[in-house]
């Protein structure tokens, strides 16, 4: 099968659909998701989106873009960090113009609340920055988009999944899709591609993300030559329920709850003396590990708990009624007057497909960029998040960076032709689905993937350190062989989710690979990537981006400058 | 924290391909008591039939991928967990669409109502510079509404729906009435004309199913009722 489109845009969560309210009104644009849009992760965000409204006391975008770049441990680049700071105000106008049905301040204003890194005057005092819609301001931001897509009739092509990138020289030509529902394969023409593909965190054990999240457009993107920027970053969010890893929001903690070890110490006032439980995540997450090493876990294993038993019924009903709700239905306890288990939990990847301001891809260490393809998002690397993400940046980054690749992309489809398709387009995409189905082997791929996960979390999660960092790339090796051979039961054409599956797995590989090697070369702790043999970090060596290549001998890095304008590295204390 | 234990599960399978007509695949999984329904489920596909189709992805009730009738009511596979579904657990597709492959569903007639009840804000007048004021009780008023995942659970419950397939159905009703009672919203009248219509909000003979269904706890037949009483009044 054959379409053509002036652009495609891969993916259906935030970024993707505020690209495509950019884009379609400008020319003929599809959406290719390989869920129903409505089903993206963005919809699982909780606690809020920062925004320096000021609605309820003094803020400045540039006490944002301090957070975000102190948040960062310095690794963000900050010419991005002060559009995504400035750009969030007015993109939080526009989804109230759109219909975001914000919880409001008595004045009739959007609600704001505190949130972990989020602070007044240069880090002195927490501030109300996180504009919120109760805790399902994800939710209400992806329904929103949706019904703005609705009403602008742009084309979906919903559970298409992603399986190939097409280039020609210094172009993009389209992509190559298959269509779940019948089995084929689709080739997209496009004079521009933008991928919102979102993120990897399915390669951890324990995690807040959706079974959907493979990282496809990462995997893809990477065996097309496109580096990958930053993957050793990958931040864990303190509080997930323990052993689900169901994310429980910071807004929790921002509205005054706080952690307790097994002796019901407030243990974050040891580590983060000013901010406390609201420190960044990366930090909060450390002293779990932390507490837990020192034999002050919940009886001695490895969790903690969320206290929320102060807040009262009435705040955890109107402000925090959906992890409420997950914790009485998962849990069976009642935040109301019962501790919450939590441990860290997988949450987001800092790195990703390298961009600039524009949501271009860029392809090497001189930023050359790669015509006509763009990203945004999770699966993007601005960089924005630097080595760890400010709570609440996420959705800004989806909105102003999913808007600029749109708008960027809209210009450049006006003004550009197609490029050439290659002779066989589809060649590719073929080769690695007929590869699986006739692999003839044995593995089961859940239990690879089983594997994965426990390595991964075990050797390259919150703390890392070179032999157990070697172990995994060994472990990894052995993983991406016995892929080979995985088994496929489904042979079948429709709705062949098997199949499916066992393509998202081999994407998951190769990015843990990416991640792993990162790690492994990083010789210091900065943000969410902490060495045991390592502790500090080492700005004169490696205050810059690694970019992660796919070659035929493996994993080669490369490295390229961080931008610094206002703030210079300091030492970051909470 | 628990014991293990077993649970039995009868699942009806279909698959276009191979079977001409639907049948029970029987399964045996080992869990713990506080797994999802979901987690069964995905035990089964990975490790004993990959063939196993059904739509899943955030696996705690808030992206709707993975409503489907367990042990005869509708609900969430992700939100049900086994100690509350006893030993013997029967799964079967969503009622009332039709089935494309074992739990998977034709889900586009059910978006297709989503859409003809407008449910976008609309406007006519200027946008200001900043935010729209919106008192927080005006934000109250239509709260329930706006938890809706349309994951289908409450339209594939309706008996009305059933019987009447061009019956927009409580989800479409649900979104239109989050706009309708949206003090911010200025297009009230044609969503209650769409409503208005021999397929619309008067179909529904308030039979409740849809409340019981909802895995967000949204009183749907509530705001139905809201609906049908804005039409009757022409206020909101």
């Amino acid at each position: 099968m054959y379409q053509k489109y002036d652009a495609v845009i891969v993916g259906g969560g935030g970024a993707g659909l505020m690209a495509a309210l950019h884009l379609s009104p400008h020319g003929d644009v599809a959406v290719i998701s390989k869920l129903y849009p409505i089903r993206s992760h963005t919809g699982a965000a909780q606690g809020g989106i920062g925004a320096a409204l000021g609605n309820l006391e003094e803020d400045h975008w540039e006490w944002h873009m301090f957070d975000t770049v102190k948040g960062s441990d310095y690794l963000a680049d900050q010419d991005a960090v002060e559009i995504l700071c400035r750009e969030a105000i007015e993109t939080v106008y526009d989804l109230e113009h759109w219909g975001l049905p914000f919880s409001r301040t008595p004045e009739g204003r959007i609600a704001q609340r505190r949130f972990g890194g989020h602070a007044r005057e240069f880090g002195k005092a927490p501030v109300q920055r996180s504009c919120y819609a109760a805790d399902r301001t994800g939710h209400m931001i992806l329904q929103t988009l949706y019904q703005q897509c609705i009403k602008n009739e742009v084309h979906f092509y919903n559970e298409f999944h992603l399986l190939d990138l097409l280039v020609e020289g210094d172009r993009v030509a389209g992509v190559v899709a298959l269509c779940l529902a019948t089995g084929e394969i689709h080739t997209f023409h496009a004079k521009a591609v933008l991928f919102a593909t979102g993120g990897c965190g399915r390669m951890f054990r324990v995690t807040s993300n959706a079974l959907a999240l493979t990282g496809d457009g990462m995997a893809v993107a990477l065996r097309r030559g496109i580096p990958l920027e930053d993957m050793e970053f990958f931040q864990f969010h303190p509080t997930g329920i323990y052993k689900l890893g169901i994310l429980l929001s910071e807004a929790a903690r921002g509205e005054g709850g706080v952690l307790r070890n097994g002796k019901s110490e407030r243990f974050m006032e040891r580590y983060a003396s000013t901010l406390k439980d609201l420190a960044s995540r990366d930090v909060v997450s450390r002293a779990i590990y932390r507490e837990v090493q020192a034999g002050r876990g919940i009886n001695g294993k490895n969790y903690v708990h969320l206290d929320l038993t102060h807040l009262g019924r009435e705040v955890l009903d109107t402000k925090l009624p959906d992890i409420t709700d997950f914790v009485r239905t998962y849990m069976g306890i009642e935040p109301a007057i019962e501790l919450i288990p939590i441990q860290p939990t997988a949450h987001y990847a800092m790195g990703g497909i390298p961009t600039d301001i524009d949501a271009r891809v860029v392809i090497d260490e001189k930023n050359t960029p790669l015509h006509g393809f763009y990203a945004a998002g999770e699966c993007a690397c601005v960089s924005v998040h630097g080595a760890n993400r400010l709570g609440t940046n996420s959705l800004v980054d989806i909105l102003v960076f999913g808007r600029r690749g749109g708008r960027h992309a809209a210009q450049f489809m006006g003004e550009n032709d197609w490029a050439p398709l290659p002779p066989n387009p589809q060649e590719r995409a073929r080769a690695l689905v007929a590869g699986l189905i006739s692999s003839g082997g044995r593995e089961r791929a859940a239990k690879i993937r089983d594997e994965l996960q426990d390595e991964m979390m075990e050797k390259a999660g919150v703390f890392r350190e070179a032999p157990g960092l070697a172990a995994a790339r060994e472990k990894l090796r052995e993983l991406r062989q016995r892929y080979a051979s995985v088994r496929i039961d489904d042979r079948g054409h429709q709705y062949n989710t098997e199949l499916l599956e066992v393509i998202e797995l081999g994407g998951l590989i190769e990015l843990a690979e990416t991640l792993v090697e990162g790690a492994l070369a990083r010789q210091e702790s900065r943000g969410g990537h902490a060495r045991e043999d390592f502790p500090k970090r080492d700005d004169a060596k490696w205050l810059k981006h690694t970019l992660a290549y796919q070659t035929a001998n493996g994993i080669e890095l490369g490295y390229k400058p961080v931008t610094i304008t206002k703030f210079q590295p300091m030492e970051r204390k909470y | 924290m628990f014991e293990a234990m077993q649970v039995h599960l009868r699942i009806r399978r279909y698959n276009p391909e191979k079977d001409r007509q639907p049948w029970w695949g029987e399964y045996t999984v080992e869990g713990e008591p506080t797994d999802r329904l979901l987690d069964a489920l995905n035990h089964v596909k990975w490790y004993q039939d990959g063939t196993l189709t059904y739509r899943r992805s955030c696996a705690h009730g808030v992206c709707g991928s993975d409503a489907m009738v367990v042990n005869g009511a509708n609900a969430l596979a992700c939100k049900v967990l086994l100690k509350n579904l006893g030993k013997a657990v029967t799964v079967e597709p969503l009622r009332g669409l039709p089935v494309v492959k074992d739990l998977l569903v034709d889900l586009e007639g059910f978006f297709e109502k989503y859409r003809q009840a407008k449910p976008y804000l609309i406007t006519h007048s200027p946008t200001p510079h900043k935010e729209r004021l919106q008192t927080p009780e005006d934000r109250e008023r239509f709260d329930d509404t706006t938890k809706c995942i349309l994951c289908a659970a409450c339209t594939t419950s309706c008996p009305s729906f059933w019987a009447n397939q061009d019956y927009v159905g409580p989800a479409a009703i649900v979104n239109a009435a989050r706009f309708i009672f949206d003090s911010r919203d200025e297009g009230r009248e044609e969503r209650l004309e769409v409503l208005n219509s021999v397929d619309g909000v008067w179909r529904c003979r308030t039979i409740f199913n849809c409340v019981e269904a909802c895995p967000r706890g949204i009183n749907v037949t509530k705001a139905i009722g809201e609906v049908k009483k804005a039409l009757l009044f022409r206020k909101v």
